[in-house]
């Protein structure tokens, strides 16, 4: 099974301090942000320490992303050349549109890739949705590349494009998730949910996390490590959950021993969903401790 | 035990004089201030303590020299110490802590007899057993009456508890007052009576309310400490201590501190209630009482202007003396009756050695206070710290000076890991049971070498400049004179 | 060689170093550092900018440093940033120099 993607940790890649410790608080991946969070001023200077950062801290087995500048600025190219050199796992690009943005993106990995001597292919890509006419095309943004692991949606900008504002509820991006989270299913990659910027408003945060769930998503970003247990609390299985897995996976088990074809579990048929989604639980569960 | 006797003090006879005084002038010269005595203060009043220079230095214009000083603690405000240590006006420092220019000046070699530090206890200990004998204390109090009865809240300053300063007005041969609060007789509730007190001297202003005041005691908002704290939480609920009337002690360090609310949620959660909370009190520990979370609040030093209006009105936060506290030659301290401490640290060791006094450059920069005597008596010592700090390890191979013994350390919580003294396997065995990271401090102090780097040596002379006391009195450790 | 121009990277935030980059007289480089770990780490963090220095063949240059706690990989970056800054190439640099040993 594919790795956890609960929470990614936004890091600013200007600061130090939090370079050397943000893998302390236990995120599934930490995105180190050269976009938004840093000024155009020191576009080479917070390159070169997520460079030193990915090259010398020890992250564990953290997944390490970075969120790159988009190929329209002048940064973009410099980034991924720096990042494919410093052996990041996963380039997120900003504001994806078309098909086309990842392919331009992957020419250029694979063009590092062979510079710096990585394996072609061993970094893999992250698309982020953030305007109405990427979620229009997000079947094809996520097919697009077989480097791609996920899709994610921005939600600020998109509600600007939207002409609307983000709204407790949630209401006015539940198209955009939904289709979002299809897209991701059809292509067979991971759905990632949008950031909650109120830290303080920690029942608000929590809300949303439910309804993500609910929705199917694989995980939201995070901007501040608090929100991480919450996180981690919810897409916890119950003891319950765990307790039926255990069950249904026994029972197959013990049908595959015997040569039965279909089985079945307290008058319910077992089927291959239904199997599946016990082994997700059960592995959950497992790495949830 | 021994034949040793509780020291006392000279026995004097009232006879109806007026003990209030025009200045701190009269008050040395009433109090026969001579060469070669030993004087006292406390440190209720922190960084916002106006008296102690000001005693200091009309002691000075009057060419005494010689003085040995026995305070509670010293701050950063005392630096005019240096002059007086340069003309031969002190000539020796009894001390819990030492802080900024003054101790930098002693690191290096300043002054030519070595310091002696003390624990809490460790200093009411020896004042009782006549180790330090106090000639004169001079006391500074937010308000008194004019016979002496003192309390430590006054119209211009308040520090609520006296805890520190009833040790010296019950042992001193002389007890001076000094106050900018002059109340009409009797002035109740005291936390210093009049029998013990010789003079009183009214001065403008005693102290600086914003310096007594510490904002130490916020809850901190920094994400490392609070994981740290989160997790000693944690460690705390899963040991068998944690039931309905268990007590504790958290000190009043970022993440100690912030180690009280996480265990107050957890104490809502499982239903259960502290009989006391022992320590310096500051308001997260006051709001535990007022929230009907613990039963008492036993209270040496109160930090802020919440705890200290908790301790005005709330009859069961109650004032105790240092001596009650910690004192560990006694029949049995408050300390001794705790199941949980939790301290902060700015080293610890492979051996479970706290270093609570000098920074890792070897200038000294903190305090014992009541570190080694809580870690002492405690069921369980619980040190919280972070791996590193900017690029200063804290969990090391050994500490630059020892002011808690490992053994009376049980666990250590940092952000990267929490480690057990093996000496605990009790509690070692239950924490492996959870899912809490528990790691050997040996894996901690290669973490966090492996980050830092190893730093040179620090260099030191062979000049002993501090000489460090366990609470029972033997040396610990000493402080050699930094090279400059 | 030399910068083309004086050049400075880093903050003095905690955990971060302050740097400033210049051509001096000589054909020497110097290095002047303040820093709060001075004692524990002043000779190994004066010996790795003069590293850093030599293998990116700058000479005769002048590092002001002031350190606020920045582990060695802080120092190497923000030193490199400086450098690159100072080259006028904080934009187009080969990474497989930055790289490590």
């Amino acid at each position: 099974m594919s790795r956890l993607r609960r929470t990614m940790l936004y890091v600013p890649g200007s600061k130090p301090g939090m370079l050397a410790d943000v893998a302390i608080y236990g995120a599934d991946a930490i995105m180190f942000d050269l976009e938004d969070a840093i000024s155009l001023k020191e576009k080479d200077t917070a390159r070169m320490l997520v460079y030193n950062a990915v090259k010398t801290v020890d992250y564990s087995n953290t997944e390490l992303v970075c969120r790159i500048n988009g190929l329209d600025s002048p940064y973009g190219e410099r980034d991924i050349e720096a990042m494919v050199a410093a052996g990041i796992h996963v380039i997120r690009l900003p504001k994806t549109e078309t098909a086309q943005d990842l392919h331009d993106v992957e020419a250029l990995i694979e063009k590092y890739e062979k510079k710096y001597n990585r394996e072609i292919g061993s970094v893999r890509m992250m698309a982020a949705i953030e305007s109405a006419l990427g979620i229009i095309n997000a079947y094809e943004i996520a097919t697009a590349s077989k480097r791609l692991i996920g899709i994610a949606i921005g939600a600020e900008d998109y509600v600007t494009n939207l002409k609307t504002k983000r709204s407790p509820s949630g209401v006015e991006i539940l198209y955009a998730r939904s289709q979002l989270l299809n897209a991701a299913r059809a292509a067979g990659i991971a759905a990632l949910d949008t950031v909650f910027s109120d830290i303080n408003d920690m029942e608000g945060f929590e809300n949303e996390v439910r309804l993500i769930k609910q929705l199917g998503f694989d995980g939201k970003s995070v901007i501040n490590p608090k929100q991480i247990p919450v996180v981690h609390a919810i897409y916890k299985p119950t003891d319950a959950e765990v307790a039926h897995a255990k069950a249904v996976v026994a029972a197959i088990e013990e049908a595959e021993a015997k040569g039965y074809g279909v089985i079945s579990l307290k008058g319910k048929m077992v089927d291959k969903p239904i199997v599946e989604r016990a082994e997700r639980i059960l592995e959950l569960s497992r790495l949830s401790e | 035990m021994n034949e040793l006797k509780r020291h006392g003090k000279a026995i004097k006879v009232y006879k109806g004089e007026d003990k209030v005084l025009s200045s701190l002038e009269e008050a040395i010269d009433k109090a026969g201030v001579k060469d070669g005595m030993t004087i006292s203060f406390h440190h209720h009043f922190r960084e916002g303590d106006y008296t102690l220079n000001m005693v200091m230095e009309a002691i000075a214009k009057k060419g005494i020299k010689d003085i040995k000083i026995a305070s509670s603690s010293l701050g950063k405000i005392h630096e005019p110490l240096i002059e007086h240590i340069k003309k031969g006006v002190v000539t020796e420092i009894n001390t819990s802590g030492l802080r900024g220019k003054l101790a930098e000046f002693i690191s290096k070699g300043g002054l030519e007899k070595p310091i002696t530090i003390r624990s809490h206890g460790g200093r009411a200990r020896a004042i009782e057993a006549g180790e330090i004998k106090i000639d004169v204390a001079f006391l500074a109090v937010p308000s008194t009456d004019a016979m002496g009865n003192a309390s430590g809240i006054g119209a211009n300053t308040k520090c609520g508890s006296l805890g520190y300063a009833i040790v010296d007005a019950r042992y001193a041969d002389t007890v001076v007052l000094l106050t900018d609060d002059l109340k009409p007789y009797p002035n109740m509730p005291a936390s210093i009576r009049q029998q013990e007190v010789d003079y009183i001297v009214k001065l403008d202003k005693i102290g600086d309310p914003e310096g007594i005041s510490a904002d130490a005691t916020r809850f901190t908002k920094n994400p490392k400490e609070l994981k740290i704290a989160e997790n000693a939480a944690k460690v705390i609920r899963a040991l068998p201590y944690f039931k309905d009337q268990f007590s504790f002690q958290t000190g009043s360090g970022g993440a100690s501190l912030a180690v009280t609310r996480f265990l107050k949620d957890f104490m809502k959660e499982d239903g259960i209630k502290a009989s006391f909370i022992l320590g310096g009190i500051s308001q997260p520990i006051a709001e535990i009482l007022e929230e009907g979370l613990t039963d008492h609040l036993f209270d040496t030093q109160t930090f802020d202007a919440y705890a200290i209006e908790s301790f005005r009105k709330n009859p069961n936060h109650h004032e105790i003396s240092v001596s009650e506290y910690a004192n560990p030659w006694s029949m049995g301290s408050i300390a001794s009756q705790l199941d949980y401490v939790i301290l902060s640290a700015l080293e610890i060791d492979r051996d479970f050695n706290v270093n609570v006094m000098t920074g890792s450059d070897g200038i000294i920069m903190g305090a014992s206070g009541g570190h080694s005597d809580t870690a002492a008596s405690a069921k369980v010592t619980v040190i919280v710290a972070p791996l590193y700090r900017g690029r200063i390890a804290t969990v090391v191979d050994k500490v630059t000076s020892v002011i808690t013994p490992g053994k009376d350390v049980d666990v250590l919580v940092t952000e990267r890991g929490i480690a057990v003294n093996p000496a605990r396997k009790d509690i070692l065995a239950i924490l492996e049971k959870t899912n809490l990271p528990v790691v050997s401090i040996d894996a901690l102090a290669d973490a966090a070498l492996k980050i830092v780097g190893k730093p040179d040596p620090i260099e030191f002379t062979d000049r002993v400049v501090a000489n460090i006391e366990y609470r029972d009195g033997s040396i610990i450790d000493v402080i050699h004179q930094s090279k400059a | 060689m030399q910068l083309n121009k004086p050049a400075t990277s880093g903050t003095m935030d905690s955990c971060d170093i302050s740097i400033r980059i210049e051509n001096n007289a000589g054909t020497e480089n110097e290095v002047f550092l303040s820093s709060i770990v001075e004692k524990q780490y002043g000779k190994q963090i004066v010996a790795l900018i003069h590293e850093i220095l030599k293998k990116h063949q700058i000479e005769g240059v002048t590092v002001n440093a002031v350190d606020r706690g920045a582990l060695d990989c802080t120092i190497k970056a923000r030193l490199e940033s400086a450098i690159y800054r100072g080259l006028e190439k904080e934009h187009a640099l080969d990474w497989s120099v930055i790289d490590h040993e």
